[in-house]
């Protein structure tokens, strides 16, 4: 849900429901990355209720966009950080199997 | 403030470094430099609350005779880490029906007999019925087959997934329930797919946390005699004396990792001579 003015759309706050702090800290974060974004920021109204407000301001493009791509961008990054993941652990089991195999040799 | 906040998606790649210090079945313990902490709070709340996995959910009491209420026996069961891998299986929603390919069956048929000592029900007793359940529902018609509680279609140990691995407890010796003489229990647990968000039980770490990367900094060479007294002062062992030429002694930091920030190498001494800070992009456990 967005709540902004019909004629400034480069400033409006985003309602997000079934969310908390897992995803809008890390939206926050990207956004802030974002050189189109003067201000970023969200808050919880209430504990209980599961929603989250997001305000984005921006210098001119339409927050809706600048939204988008950050969302976009926090894809990429988890994508990536889940591939760099992937792989050190195969290294890390593939070093431990050979590791395994010369105490083996030993015996 | 130490970190650049406008970091970009290509720098974030490339700086991005994770080392794994130790992984066994179990428990992982793994580092990673260059993320921001915002993320790394992220992964570490989708571990606890949203990464599904088995656990018992519905319980059919046919008879329990032990001192334990039935909620409470059915509120331990639900506890029990299953060994069952999330992903072969779908989630049940209120108007599915319990089929193969969402429902994991167990029964436990404990009786202890008259005369015999206390037993106590380990979770090795539950049973896979890899058909289905077992116990028939009432039907309004006299049909020729009775309906059970589930429609499981074929087996479940004739599923491919499932014919090397037969699912049960992950843990054969934990206790659910004691018998005195006399007493039995005899119930169907029925498992689903769940996430910790709904209920602990679907949580399939026991904890998960992280810390930052503790930086301590000499601000000055210490030599001789005060290397020795910072050396001793640290209860974990964060310096060390390196030897430099002619039996002189310094001080350098060996084990960061290992350092609690308890403060005691700062302790009573005039000047400043030790810094400690938190490295803002390094987490660690």
């Amino acid at each position: 849900m967005e709540h902004g003015s019909l004629t400034d759309l480069s400033s409006s706050t985003f309602s997000l429901i079934d969310e908390d702090h897992t995803l809008a800290n890390s939206v926050r974060f990207t956004l802030n990355q974002d050189p189109r974004v003067q201000f970023c920021g969200y808050s919880i109204p209430h504990p209980s209720d599961n929603k989250v407000n997001i305000r984005v301001q921006t210098t001119g493009d339409p927050a809706k966009d600048v939204l988008k791509d950050a969302l976009q961008n926090l894809m990429l990054m988890c994508k990536h950080v889940r591939t760099t993941f992937d792989d050190t652990v195969n290294d890390f089991r593939a070093t431990e199997k050979v590791e395994h195999i010369d105490i083996n040799s030993d015996r | 403030m130490g970190v650049d906040n406008s970091v970009t998606l290509e720098s974030f790649c490339k700086n991005l470094k994770i080392e794994v210090i130790e992984l066994t079945e179990d428990t992982m313990e793994f580092d990673m430099i260059g993320i921001d902490a915002s993320l790394a709070n992220a992964f570490r709340r989708i571990l606890i609350a949203e990464v599904p996995t088995m656990a018992i959910e519905n319980v059919l009491m046919v008879n329990n005779t032990s001192v334990i209420p039935d909620e409470v026996l059915a509120h331990r069961l639900g506890l029990i880490p299953l060994n069952a891998d999330p992903k072969l299986f779908e989630y049940l929603s209120e108007h599915d029906t319990p089929n193969e390919r969402n429902t994991i069956v167990f029964k436990l048929a404990v009786s202890c007999k008259k005369g015999s000592p206390r037993l106590t029900v380990k979770s090795d007793q539950l049973k896979w019925l890899p058909g289905g359940s077992e116990l028939e529902m009432e039907s309004p018609t006299p049909s020729a087959k009775p309906r059970t509680y589930t429609s499981f279609s074929r087996s479940q140990d004739s599923m491919p997934e499932f014919a090397n691995k037969p699912l049960g407890v992950k843990h054969q010796d934990i206790i659910i329930d004691k018998l005195g003489p006399g007493q039995a229990i005899e119930l169907e647990a029925h498992a689903v797919k769940g996430i910790g968000k709904v209920h602990a039980k679907w949580s399939p770490v026991a904890t998960a946390w992280y810390r930052m990367l503790p930086e301590v900094i000499l601000l000055k060479e210490i030599k001789g005699v005060d290397a020795e007294k910072l050396v001793k002062k640290c209860p974990v062992n964060v310096f060390d004396i390196e030897d430099v030429g002619k039996g002189g002694k310094k001080a350098v930091v060996a084990n960061p990792r290992a350092c609690t920030l308890c403060r005691e190498c700062i302790r009573g001494v005039n000047e400043p001579q030790v810094e400690l800070r938190r490295a803002k992009d390094h987490f660690i456990s």
